[in-house]
């Protein structure tokens, strides 16, 4: 697939949002190109999913957040968005296919799924090897699959910026390894720009191209690596944070060992 | 009305004695639009968990009928639908900007509103008047109020038609259904303007007390032993159309009062529902 990154990516200047009197986010600036991971870490309240809801265009906000595809400026460009852990009544009877569909086509539910589109469903779920979840209510799936459903449908159809809000909470080790190294594939074969909110230092450190420290504005940036032995970082979480497994040079291993395929 | 002369003709074939009165084939033609378009909003009055929602818009009657009897109306149903419809949009905007539990709200409105509605009603003792549209009266329906209703019913199946998918990732999450574009205030406040007119013209035929039973039960047994939208869908409509039926049809035998049957009916669903549904979902 040619790289169709050129000219595609979400610039924010001067962000600032209040809730009420307090202010949430303060002179945050952050440029992301396509085919970027960027990782946001930060301690509880320093407005991570108050940053993802604003790039969502669901808060109000001062300063500027443009985006432009192909050098073209647009107000709104396609997001993928899933959510932090769904707070939804588990009894619900709503399955996999129920959710899918109605995300993604326009034909009631209600009514009944045809086969066409149950296809359709299945096609999506299975490039996220999610398709055995087809009837399986959405309160009895795990963790990690949920996420690949919502990761499904944040997907469907391809969106220009990814947000994914703390994928880790809830979701076991091999749930979300399998989850890192979607993610992976999509900025490696789709050029997708990916935000990433998270507290799972150690584990996303391998996959993010650069580490953003976010506590009401952004207090450190860069590779994974540097933001890591940043003092302020050991303050924000404190030292437990700091056997990272992932080496700093294991971004390039990866990416040679899939070029090989 | 053509219509209802066929519907007359069609029942009269029954050899039942209940046939034989136009006021019980008016009422079960009510029934029969009346209880789907219930099941099929109660759907997602269960699913977005708004049933005392729902039991407040219900109960709000009672000032609605109070502010049309004080203003001199001899219909006060304008009155009531312009509360409900003020009420609904008030508390879904509270919602969206409390973000804490408006259980509490929805407690003193309810109080209020009743209270209210008791205190206007009953000046010189004159409440009696005004009973039946606590318990409701069914038989009563006229052809003029079922053409009103079939009506109804269908600006709520093209509703449901258009804004249905959206309504589940409301229901799911209103964020991710903000992602997909769906304009999640939107689909809140026409739904909650839609219960509150559908919830006020029924008033006259099941009565402010049971009112939210008949929205809430049916697809509250439905969800007992469905696992998807379109049979949890069906089974309730389903369910509130047999709790109906038999409802009407037994409340003429024990001489009962036709709503109060149905809901015990619909109750009675429930109840299997929850012990079938133990073994189905296993």
């Amino acid at each position: 697939m040619p790289n169709t990154c050129e000219h595609r990516c979400t610039k924010i200047e001067n962000l600032k949002v209040k809730l009420g009197a307090n202010i949430i986010l303060d002179n945050v600036n952050l440029h992301v190109d396509c085919g970027e991971v960027i990782g946001i870490v930060g301690p509880n309240g320093a407005g991570k999913t108050t940053l993802l809801r604003t790039i969502l265009g669901e808060i109000p906000y001062q300063g500027d957040i443009a985006f432009r595809i192909s050098g073209n400026p647009t107000k709104k460009p396609k997001i993928g968005y899933v959510p932090q852990k769904l707070q939804f009544d588990l009894s619900s009877p709503i399955n996999v296919t129920d959710l899918v569909a109605s995300a993604i086509s326009r034909k009631p539910v209600w009514a009944g799924v045809n086969k066409e589109l149950l296809e359709r469903v299945r096609g999506v779920l299975s490039l996220f090897s999610a398709e055995h979840l087809l009837k399986r209510r959405i309160g009895e799936l795990s963790g990690g699959e949920l996420q690949r459903v919502l990761l499904t449908i944040a997907m469907t159809p391809e969106p220009e910026l990814l947000l994914l809000d703390e994928p880790a909470s809830g979701v076991d080790v091999k749930g979300l390894s399998l989850f890192y190294r979607i993610v992976d594939d999509l900025r490696k074969k789709h050029h997708i720009a990916v935000i990433l909110v998270t507290h799972d230092l150690a584990g996303i450190s391998c996959y993010v191209n650069r580490l953003i420290l976010l506590n009401r504005s952004i207090i450190a940036e860069g590779i994974p690596q540097d933001v890591l032995s940043n003092e302020k970082l050991v303050k924000a979480f404190g030292p437990s944070l700091w056997n990272i497994s992932c080496l700093p040079n294991s971004i390039l291993k990866e990416s040679n060992n899939n070029g090989n395929h | 009305m053509a219509i209802i002369e066929a519907w007359y003709k069609l029942l009269d074939i029954f050899p039942f004695s209940w046939t034989h009165y136009n006021f019980m084939n008016n009422a079960l033609l009510a029934v029969l639009l009346v209880t789907p378009l219930f099941a099929v909003l109660g759907t997602m009055v269960v699913n977005n968990r708004m049933v005392f929602f729902t039991d407040v818009l219900g109960h709000s009657a009672l000032t609605g009928i109070a502010i049309g009897v004080l203003l001199g109306f001899h219909d006060p149903t304008l009155p009531m639908i312009i509360l409900a419809i003020t009420l609904a949009v008030s508390i879904n905007l509270l919602k969206n900007v409390t973000k804490t539990s408006i259980d509490t709200v929805l407690g003193v409105l309810m109080a209020f509103t009743v209270a209210l509605g008791i205190v206007i009603l009953s000046r010189q003792g004159g409440f009696v008047k005004y009973t039946s549209y606590l318990i409701g009266d069914i038989l009563a329906v006229t052809p003029k109020q079922i053409a009103w209703f079939f009506l109804i019913a269908i600006v709520v199946l093209v509703y449901w038609y258009i804004v249905g998918n959206a309504m589940i990732l409301t229901s799911v999450n209103p964020s991710l259904a903000r992602s997909r574009r769906v304009n999640t205030f939107l689909i809140e406040t026409s739904f909650t303007i839609l219960l509150a007119i559908v919830v006020i013209v029924s008033i006259r035929l099941v009565g402010i007390l049971i009112i939210n039973s008949l929205l809430v039960l049916p697809a509250a047994a439905s969800r007992n032993f469905t696992r998807n939208i379109h049979s949890y869908t069906l089974g309730a409509v389903i369910i509130s159309i047999l709790s109906g039926i038999t409802g009407l049809i037994v409340s003429y035998y024990w001489g009962t009062a036709s709503g109060a049957t149905i809901v015990l009916f619909a109750s009675g669903c429930y109840g299997i529902s929850a012990l079938l549904g133990k073994y189905l979902m296993k």
